[in-house]
């Protein structure tokens, strides 16, 4: 399909400077916005460890303090019931958590399955699977995760995992189906072909050391659609709506007309957090990006000199500044 | 023609594939809500409704599957998606009929400012990259990050409760009646002002991103070289050469994530109850309204299936490699 | 139009239409940049062909890229002069002219066929708008009919039917792309033709049929040409003087047939070791072992002696200038950068000081 080329066309070129590049491990992490979203990541990695044992209050608890703004008492105020807002927070990110990670990981290795076995079979196998894919690419996920989880008995955190995993592997596997099939022609694989290796072994070593970024991309791409999914689901009300997570505060926010009654403190802080909690998924991406994309690479880091000797980047028309 | 022919023989497997989804969903679960929402509303619902719920859920355990499979396709060519309960006795086609103007008005109407806008940012930040303009990128990042309806909330605490400059709910004053006269549209516009400006400002970063990128890969590409060598104007190279082929992925971009951007201007909907089928599934959910929810799934798959079909046909419009015979 | 063509009659060889002096082009903005080119000079007299040759990331491209202020980021020039000399004799200074002003110029004094045959057209153009847009920006009283004539001209000019005006660039063969590009280039029948590598991408029938319709438009036209390429002895065929570069520096330069034959620097040497020879006895393939030196890091004299299989103490410490050898009284435009010709001339070795006939 020609969409598909089109839209691929820039990793595909970059498979070789990726691949090699890929051996010099960890290397993306010298960029500063990628420094930035692993700090953030794991600032809330760190909460949803030891966020049970610092939060001031138990979430559940009713207070004497009903819809309080924030105080020494209260950091993030209270709820209508009493309850301390912090806390729900500080616990709700192990939900977060789990479900973006668990989600993603099941997802990435749908990906993985689905993209790799489609780009190196091509064929009718590739045929087939890219099509089960763009289907899924297509068909809004949110409503059909809706419909979905809505008749199922309990939308427990595992369940729910698993519902946006099935719904949510379809991107990741496209962008694999396309790399794998630049790096099948590629002369190693190629030779090692030729040479009769099993394909587990090409797949297993030559191919997928070659795809450590982009995977790791999807990867991350995925926990990013699996957080906003259940948070989103939570507000709406689909799943379980006693396991705390950032979502869950946002339903009871709303369903308790926070907004209406000015409380502010209600809702505000668990959507930073989201925010929060994207923006550094998607730093880690974006770094990955001019990684794998070295014309993506941003001029940034330079900004400081080019202002001091005065240099304007400008395609088509190079600067010329003369030594003083 | 091969290319859009490709296409739409894939479109119609989706749909086949979505509709199959649909009709295998309930038969998967374990236990049948309908039966207990059937029993709730015994004696007022009519046979006819009845038999088309039997249908769509598989209430009868006798048929074989095939046979519910092919009365299932029978019932959905005839329009009938079986009886919602939320707006007990309004059929289900008929809630959705009502609902969807507003979705594609509200929704169609801002994801289309919001790519216009966004890819016209894009190209102008990709264009004038390593400059000030590059500083829009970590705030377009941030709101890229951000869950639509979160937005919605905040927008709804300044500008309706604070500043109380716009409506905060509703998609007319519910005073008026819906007629097409001067002061009913007024109201409309009023109050699809606020989601509309929620939607375009939590979608717009993806496409400045986006066509971002895309102008910094192709702006590398030697044809573009070429037009700066030829000396033509600048505008006609950021527009003409770069510009003019960033935006061919940009539009399979837009067709891939029609499907993720509508699931967030949804809830959306829920956010502002805008009277559109966002707003409905959510009612639809909170009821337990499962005939309501499978018909809102089909319909909102399929009109993501027609925007698929219209971006395509404007994709071959744009590329020529797509129009090559044979 | 074609009354601005000089007729060959009037274009007088010797006459420098293009010179560049002491040219530094750095990559990155930063406090330690790349040296891509270290102080290079070079002349284009009117209506003559020179050869840049050399291996890839030598510079050879960069250097014609940095000439017409075209080089992409992080590429920037920090010193030297582009001094190109208009049809009206006035002298001007590519790197000192305004955007407006180099907007003008370009494509009017110097055309460039780009190394991509395969890229260097829009894919979503006609052939017809990409060559007409060209002349239109710079031509603006021209209508539409005289455009599109044009556009037909020039492509019958390169030997391809007006039909193919119609057509979109997927729907051309790779070398009848590059015809086309050759056809832009001179539209506007500008006085400098830089070629990168325009065969590279071309199989070797197609190479020999652009090359010779190169040098035939050259006849007719009277345009200077800068042919970039690896290939050495191609460039025997087409060139009338050419250059060598190694490491971002010019190492020897002079006519073609004495580059061929006796060549003077040991890397010249070696290159044309590398390519089997056109005419006379073969001979055995040498090519240079190991590869150019990384310009990042700093390079302590000669850049060339890791792999000189002559280099001496003096190699390793002081970069030779590039300057004339004993010989100069019977090849005056022969210059070499290498330390051996300062030595006795029974020191030299016997590769490098083949007498001229």
């Amino acid at each position: 399909m020609a969409i598909d080329l089109t839209i691929t066309a820039p990793d595909v070129t970059t498979a070789a400077v990726a691949g090699r590049a890929a051996r010099h491990r960890f290397v993306f992490l010298r960029n500063g916005k990628a420094i930035t979203g692993v700090a953030i990541l794991g600032f809330f990695a760190i909460i949803a460890i030891i966020g049970q044992f610092i939060a001031p209050y138990d979430p559940d608890t009713l207070g004497p303090d009903i819809m309080q703004p924030p105080s020494a008492a209260h950091w993030l105020g209270t709820t209508n019931l009493g309850q301390d807002i912090l806390s729900q927070l500080l616990i709700g990110t192990r939900g977060v958590m789990i479900v973006g990670f668990a989600a993603g990981i099941i997802a990435t290795i749908l990906a993985i399955i689905i993209g790799v076995s489609a780009g190196y079979a091509g064929g009718v196998v590739d045929e087939v699977l890219s099509a089960v894919s763009n289907i899924f690419l297509v068909i809004p996920a949110l409503p059909l995760i809706i419909i979905i989880t809505g008749q199922l008995p309990g939308g427990g955190e595992v369940v729910i995992s698993l519902v946006i995993a099935v719904t949510g592997w379809a991107w990741g596997s496209r962008i694999l189906r396309a790399q794998t099939l630049s790096l099948r022609k590629r002369d190693f694989v190629e030779a090692s072909r030729a040479n009769g290796e099993s394909i587990f072994r090409i797949i297993g070593f030559e191919i997928l050391p070659n795809l450590t970024a982009i995977i790791v991309s999807s990867f991350i791409g995925t926990v990013t659609f699996a957080i906003l999914s259940q948070i989103t689901l939570a507000f709406i009300g689909v799943t379980s709506i006693s396991e705390w997570n950032w979502g869950t505060i946002l339903f009871w926010a709303q369903s308790n007309q926070a907004l209406a009654r000015g409380a502010w403190w209600w809702f505000v802080p668990a959507g930073l957090c989201i925010a929060l909690l994207g923006m550094s998924l998607a730093l880690i991406n974006f770094g990955i990006d001019e990684f794998i994309n070295p014309r993506l690479r941003s001029t940034g880091q330079n900004a400081k000199a080019m202002r001091r000797r005065g240099i304007v980047a400008r395609i088509g028309f190079t600067p010329v500044v003369r030594k003083r | 023609m091969r290319f859009l022919a490709r296409r739409f023989i894939f479109y119609v497997i989706t749909a086949w594939a979505a509709i199959t989804i649909n009709f295998f969903i309930p038969r998967a679960m374990e236990g049948n809500p309908v039966d207990a929402l059937l029993a709730r509303y015994q004696g007022q619902v009519s046979p006819d409704a009845i038999r088309a719920l039997t249908v769509l859920f598989g209430l009868d355990k006798n048929q074989s599957l095939w046979d519910q499979y092919v009365q299932y396709w029978q019932l959905l060519f005839s329009g009938n998606l079986g009886l919602s309960f939320t707006f007990f006795p309004t059929p289900v086609a008929t809630v959705v009929q009502q609902s969807l103007p507003w979705t594609l008005g509200l929704v169609g109407l801002s994801t289309v400012i919001s790519f216009f806008v966004g890819t016209l940012i894009g190209t102008a930040i990709g264009w004038k990259r390593g400059t000030w303009a590059d500083g829009l990128l970590p705030v377009a990042t941030f709101f890229s990050a951000v869950p639509y309806f979160w937005l919605g909330l905040l927008a709804i605490m300044l500008f309706s409760l604070t500043l109380k400059l716009l409506p905060a709910a509703q998609g007319y004053d519910p005073g008026l009646i819906p007629n097409l006269d001067f002061i009913f549209i007024g109201s409309v516009i009023q109050h699809g002002i606020l989601p509309a400006l929620t939607i375009v400002l939590s979608s717009i970063a993806g496409w400045m991103l986006g066509m971002r990128n895309m102008m910094v890969t192709v702006t590398s590409e030697d044809y573009v070289s070429v037009a700066q060598a030829k000396g033509l104007s600048e505008r006609r190279i950021m527009f003409g050469y770069a510009a003019r082929n960033a935006i061919l992925p940009q539009i399979s971009g837009f067709a891939l994530s029609l499907g993720f951007i509508v699931s967030g201007t949804l809830v959306m909907e829920m956010v502002f109850s805008y009277p559109g089928i966002g707003f409905v599934l959510y009612q639809a959910v909170s009821a337990k309204d499962y005939p309501l929810m499978q018909g809102v799934f089909l319909v909102i798959t399929l009109s993501v299936l027609v925007a698929n079909i219209i971006a395509d046909l404007v994709y071959t419009l744009l590329d020529p490699r797509t129009r090559q015979e044979g | 139009m074609s009354t601005v063509l000089p007729t060959p009659a009037t274009v007088k060889t010797g006459e420098p239409v293009l010179q560049i002096r002491n040219l530094v082009v750095d990559y990155g903005y930063g406090d330690d940049p790349t040296h891509v080119l270290r102080e290079v000079s070079l002349t284009l007299n009117k209506g003559e062909v020179l050869g840049l040759a050399g291996e890839s990331g030598c510079g050879m491209s960069t250097l014609a890229y940095a000439a017409s202020r075209l080089l992409p980021p992080p590429g920037i020039i920090t010193g030297g002069e582009v001094l190109f000399t208009r049809r009206d004799g006035s002298v001007v200074d590519i790197l000192k002219l305004s955007d407006k002003e180099l907007r003008a110029a370009r494509w009017n004094d110097i055309a460039i066929v780009f190394q991509g045959a395969m890229n260097s057209l829009n894919p979503v153009y006609r052939v017809s708008k990409q060559l007409t847009d060209v002349i239109a920006t710079h031509r603006p009283a021209l209508s539409r009919r005289e455009l599109d004539d044009r556009a037909a001209e020039l492509l019958e000019l390169v030997g391809i039917s007006p039909d193919r005006l119609r057509s979109f660039p997927h729907q051309l063969s790779g070398g009848m792309r590059q015809r086309v590009m050759i056809a832009m280039a001179l539209a506007l029948e500008p006085q400098v033709l830089i070629m990168d590598e325009p065969t590279t991408a071309l199989d070797v029938v197609m190479q020999r049929q652009i090359v010779e319709q190169i040098t035939d438009l050259r006849e007719r036209l009277g345009f200077a040409v800068i042919f970039i390429t690896h290939d050495v002895s191609l460039l025997i065929e087409v060139a009338d003087r050419i250059a060598i570069m190694y490491a971002g520096e010019i190492v020897e330069s002079a006519t073609a047939s004495e580059v061929y034959r006796m060549p003077r620097h040991p890397y010249s040497d070696g290159l044309l070791g590398s390519f089997p020879p056109l005419h006379g006895p073969r001979r055995e393939l040498g090519g240079i072992p190991g590869s150019p030196p990384d310009l990042a890091k700093p390079i302590d004299g000669c850049p060339y002696a890791d792999r000189c299989p002559f280099a001496f103490d003096r190699c390793r410490v002081e970069n030779p200038a590039l300057k004339q050898t004993v010989f100069a009284d019977l090849e005056p435009e022969r210059l070499v950068a290498c330390h051996l010709h300062d030595l006795p001339l029974a020191k030299v070795p016997v590769q490098l000081t083949r007498r001229p006939a």
